[in-house]
């Protein structure tokens, strides 16, 4: 894992990525802190860092782009699946390579707070906290991304996917608000969703069976159910997908001082199902 | 060492490896042979854990490849068809990394990428990067990848593809040496190269197992060769005319070379030796005769005849089908000459 951590650190400043997006992220932040924190005097770091937020929609695809689709690209996947190393220590040593590039900026982010207190008051638990969730949201992202570089083998694909994907997380909250809220539309949005698994399902395993049976005890399910107790269905779409606005646990703090320890909790999970994605998309490509 | 067992890929309705079976022993360099898109490079793949097989094992010295991967990768060397490399690094950091990923000890790892350095010859090319070096440079970086380690098992996928003839010959004094101590099993779709460096070829056509023993047996197989081929000055008339009376011969087919050189290719019958007779007959009409050979079987003949049949195992057998298929192939390239 060591060996894969190392290669993935020196190849992201190799190509420039990394320092680009530590840069390009210092710079940012650095003319918000100004703004906000210096001239303005808002004694809030956390709200700067929300202004920056921005920076990880373009910059986390450039550093995740590459993981695994130029692996593949280039058939140095060969070296590394015909090693004795597990591919799930290969996706790690990978992600937190990744994760590295992401902690440094917030490294440097940890000084602002006390820039801001040798000034006068600083809230210094809430920026802490902001800045810790930060980054857990950065590594969420990047957990995304890398999933995604291991579907394809173009990392300009990767990029633009990624990037559209982390756009549409980042307006969620604004799409949901167009979301019918009656009972009917809730149990159409979950037949969806459980086409979507089906589907899924059956792309992973191939077995018409089981996909089907899936399917089909799913859907007799949400219609029994329906019928049963429609009251269930109101504002269920909304409430269920809510939950996939990610960036809500950060903003929270940085515009409420809230913070939520389940949504913690919500990131380290989505953080483990991407990295468990990506172990499986490599894993399916060998028997394809 | 190796147990390749019911060995089956397909992809989509296509099959690539088609139950292959197979054992190979420790300490001698094995050769795939087999026309392009025969499934060598997918059944190198399998064997070295990079794909899963649609059906059977793979049995890298008592591991399963897909149980205990870890233990069974710890035996193999592989280069692929395509090196892998990585091309902003250099070769020295490649092969350092490539020693820490095959779990080289630290201790050991300066020492183990000195050493295939210079078994490969990559001195005075160790620190520019990778992407800045010739084909040639980029198959030897990729080959002391493979050896790094000193794996039982070194399986190399095409290693002389795209190399000017001195570096196949160092590549190939390097595979022989390495069959000393290592297993060592290459794919090619040239036959010089396995005859010369194998110790035993299995070819591949189709994705089937068609034939695997050493070289010379492979070639006795098909016994010896009836046909005789002869060089004269004398105008084709002249020599139809000439050998039409000699009861041993079946068939005769003669070509006139641009230079007035008439080539034929005589077939004995069966149990016959017409050359003294062949002789004879021109001699007593006062005609010369450049050449008198007994045409070889080659390897090239065997090979030709396995991976161009559909019913391959039993063309060994049907000897004369065999023969009549080498000699067209001949008359194919006298045409060019």
């Amino acid at each position: 894992m060591t060996a894969v951590y190392k290669r993935e650190l020196k190849s992201c400043f190799q190509s420039m990525t990394g320092e680009v997006f530590i840069a390009v992220l210092l710079a940012f932040t650095g003319i918000y802190f100004v703004a906000y924190n210096l001239t303005a005097g808002y004694p809030y770091f956390s709200y700067t860092l929300s202004g920056s937020l921005i920076v990880f929609l373009v910059g986390i695809p450039l550093l995740t782009m590459r993981s695994f689709s130029e692996e593949r690209r280039g058939r140095t996947d060969q070296l590394l699946l015909t090693a004795p190393v597990s591919l799930f220590r290969i996706v790690m040593g990978k992600y937190l390579a990744i994760v590295t590039i992401i902690a440094l900026p917030n490294i440097v982010f940890c000084a602002y707070p006390l820039i801001i207190k040798a000034q006068g008051t600083a809230y210094l638990t809430v920026d802490y906290l902001s800045i810790l969730v930060f980054f857990l949201l950065g590594c969420v992202y990047a957990a995304i991304g890398m999933f995604i570089s291991a579907l394809t083998e173009s990392q300009m694909i990767a990029f633009i996917s990624t990037f559209g994907a982390l756009l549409v997380l980042y307006l969620w909250d604004g799409i949901l608000s167009l979301l019918p809220s009656s009972a009917l539309s809730g149990l159409a949005g979950v037949l969806i969703l459980l086409a979507l698994a089906v589907f899924y399902i059956y792309h992973m395993t191939e077995n018409l069976l089981l996909s089907g049976i899936i399917g089909a005890v799913g859907a007799a399910a949400a219609v029994i159910l329906y019928f049963v107790k429609s009251s269930l269905f109101e504002n269920l779409l909304s409430g269920l997908l809510g939950r996939l606005a990610l960036a809500n646990v950060f903003t929270d703090i940085t515009s409420n001082s809230i913070v939520d320890l389940t949504g913690i909790a919500l990131y380290l999970s989505v953080i483990a199902i991407f990295v468990f994605l990506t172990v499986q998309s490599v894993q399916k490509r060998r028997w394809s | 060492m190796i147990e390749v067992r019911n060995l089956v890929k397909k992809y989509g309705t296509h099959l690539a490896v088609d139950h292959l079976d197979f054992k190979l022993e420790a300490g001698r360099v094995y050769g795939f042979l087999g026309p392009n898109g025969a499934g060598k490079s997918t059944t190198m793949n399998i064997m070295t854990g990079y794909l899963g097989a649609t059906e059977g094992q793979v049995i890298i010295g008592g591991h399963d490849i897909l149980r205990e991967p870890e233990a069974a990768k710890r035996q193999i060397g592989y280069l692929p068809e395509q090196p892998p490399l990585y091309m902003e690094m250099t070769v020295r950091e490649y092969l350092e990394f490539a020693a820490e990923l095959k779990k080289v000890p630290r201790r050991e790892r300066e020492e183990a990428v000195d050493e295939v350095e210079r078994l490969v010859k990559l001195r005075g090319v160790e620190n520019r990067l990778i992407k800045n070096l010739s084909k040639g440079y980029r198959q030897r970086v990729g080959l002391a990848q493979a050896v790094l380690g000193y794996p039982d098992i070194i399986i190399l996928d095409e290693p002389t593809v795209g190399l000017d003839p001195q570096q196949i010959v160092e590549i190939r004094e390097l595979i022989r040496r390495l069959g000393r101590k290592h297993t060592v099993i290459l794919s090619s779709h040239i036959l010089a190269e396995v005859r010369e460096v194998c110790d035993y070829i299995l070819i591949i056509s189709k994705g089937r197992l068609v034939a695997a023993d050493t070289p010379e047996n492979l070639e006795k197989m098909l016994g010896e060769s009836d046909t005789v081929e002869i060089e004269t000055e004398t105008a084709p008339p002249a020599v139809e005319e000439l050998l039409k009376d000699i009861p041993e011969i079946e068939r005769v087919i003669i070509r006139e070379r641009t230079d007035g050189i008439t080539r034929a290719h005589i077939k004995e019958k069966k149990q016959e030796d017409v050359r003294a007779r062949v002789f004879s007959a021109f001699a007593a009409n006062g005609q010369t005769l450049l050449t008198l050979r007994r045409l070889s079987v080659s390897l090239e003949d065997v090979f030709m005849e396995l991976t161009q049949k559909e019913t391959v195992p039993e063309a060994l057998v049907r000897k004369d089908a065999a023969e009549e298929e080498s000699r067209e192939g001949d008359e194919e390239n006298d045409g060019g000459l």
